[in-house]
């Protein structure tokens, strides 16, 4: 064991850290939100509606993550590059840049996981605490902002941590499009110092540790006060 | 599981054991980076390596009346590779540098190549004065041009890719503004349909960038890198070695680099 190449690579280390940590928040926290998205369109009364939910869900759940990247990054990218207004416009540095690829491609695939996860935790809530709701005169909307959701949400607490933690390791797909996360800053080192196992043994036990995190913050969630129905 | 467990076994065994010296008879086994590096070498329709590399690897073997053989291994790996035995000899473009010479051996260089800068026309890079500052750079993992750019460009963002293919990709794409590669990958490029509409700087010779290109043996294995420099000096003295760099490149690529007398 030799880790005398951590010290001058911490810089760049904490960069894939902080790139894998701004990942997993940006599309976790965009994911969710269309997760609830799709739940509510696959459980919509209008059958076009649920089927084209019920599509977009079969699409992303059956097809490989890597190789949605590889389309978004490949595809998606070199189709905007042909165009010479985006190409030399002034989006062009969002654009060009591949963690936005990534991002969208992780928001798609939690939004698909997710939503299915949703809808069954919605389909889970016991009808009757909604014709409560309903019987105190509120209409669907607050029902769903004040009871459904909640409600919901925190069932799911225990399985979203563990989508969560599935998130962060999908992250790791970031490395293969150019992405400097933190297995991508670790395979750098290892490539210029010829150290090839020690940085991918620290790694493994930084994600360890954010896995720790995620879990102790839906643990807190879980325990406290927020997402608990009206006292 | 029972294959896991072997697997484990051998590993424990490998690090465990000391190293049975091969036998004088074994073939010598040349490592080239499975990702293909064209003209140096890559692989034809029918899964046979081709290129400068194994070109020059035969007529060495030749030369030294051994038996040989050629083996890839990802580049990434390649170092742990050669440690480990799985390979004798590291024959794949590897520049001799201070910080590789810590864990490898190198005979004398057997080419050297300058160094390209290559952004689009439209760019505009001045490379002699420092014109690459804010840029983004593009470059092969695990190559000295890393290096360069972290000394001279050390705010810079470069993103590394794992063939020199991708690099071409991006730069094609724009998602890059430059890229930094070897002076063949440059013409390689150059001549597609894809390098059109882009301009190529050579670099003043840095230290940095090495002093040609080596091929790699085991610290211990002295007979082995005496056998192979001397075999090198050979094919270069009578000729062999013009026949091949002409059969793939339009420089003389004998360090150091030089145009065709």
């Amino acid at each position: 064991m030799n880790f005398s190449w951590f010290l001058p690579n911490l810089g760049l280390l904490l960069q894939g850290l902080e790139c894998t940590i701004l990942l997993i928040a940006v599309s976790g926290t965009l994911g969710i939100v269309l997760a609830i998205g799709v739940a509510l369109g696959r459980m919509s009364r209008s059958r076009v509606v649920s089927s084209t939910f019920g599509l977009y869900t079969s699409v992303i759940r059956g097809t490989p993550l890597l190789v949605q990247i590889y389309i978004l990054y490949y595809g998606l990218g070199s189709a905007f590059a042909a165009l010479p207004w985006l190409r030399w416009g002034p989006l062009w540095p969002y654009l060009r840049n591949g963690f936005w690829y990534v991002a969208l491609t992780l928001v798609l695939s939690n939004a698909a996981y997710w939503g299915e996860l949703i809808r069954s935790g919605m389909r889970a809530i016991p009808p009757g605490e909604l014709e409560a709701a309903s019987a105190f005169g509120m209409g669907r909307i607050l029902t769903l902002r004040r009871i459904w959701l909640p409600r919901t949400l925190r069932n799911l607490l225990p399985a979203l941590a563990g989508e969560t933690v599935m998130l962060m390791k999908a992250t790791a797909l970031a490395s293969t499009v150019a992405v400097t996360d933190l297995l991508g800053a670790a395979d750098i080192v290892r490539a210029q110092t010829f150290h090839v196992y020690e940085p991918l043994l620290l790694v493994a036990i930084v994600y360890l540790l954010l896995t720790y995190g995620i879990e102790s913050v839906y643990g807190r969630v879980e325990r406290g006060k927020v997402l608990r129905p009206g006292r | 599981m029972k294959r896991l467990l072997l697997a484990l076994l051998a590993t424990s065994a490998v690090t465990v054991l000391p190293h049975i010296p091969a036998r004088a008879d074994a073939p010598i086994i040349f490592g080239i980076s499975a990702e293909p590096y064209a003209p140096f070498s890559y692989k034809s329709p029918a899964g046979v390596w081709e290129g400068f590399e194994p070109d020059l690897a035969r007529a060495l073997c030749e030369q030294m009346k051994a038996q040989c053989k050629i083996s890839e291994i990802a580049w990434d790996g390649i170092i742990p590779a050669l440690l480990a035995h799985k390979i004798d000899v590291i024959f794949t473009s590897m520049s001799i540098t201070a910080e590789r010479e810590k864990t490898v051996a190198f005979t004398i260089p057997y080419y050297d190549t300058p160094v390209d800068v290559t952004a689009p026309k439209a760019e505009g890079l001045d490379v002699a004065k420092g014109g690459l500052k804010g840029k983004v750079i593009g470059v092969q993992i695990g190559t000295i041009f890393v290096n360069w750019l972290k000394k001279y460009y050390p705010t810079n963002t470069v993103k590394t890719y794992d063939t020199q293919e991708e690099v071409n990709a991006d730069l094609t794409s724009g998602r890059i503004d430059a890229m930094l590669c070897d002076g063949i990958a440059a013409d390689a490029f150059a001549k597609t349909p894809a390098g059109q509409g882009f301009v190529t700087t050579t670099l003043p010779h840095d230290p940095l960038f090495g002093n040609g290109v080596g091929a790699g043996v085991r610290p211990d294995d002295t007979a082995l890198k005496a056998k192979l420099s001397a075999a090198i000096q050979a094919v270069r003295d009578n000729g062999t070695y013009a026949k091949i760099d002409r059969k793939y490149f339009s420089i003389d690529v004998w360090p150091p680099p030089a145009d065709f007398k």
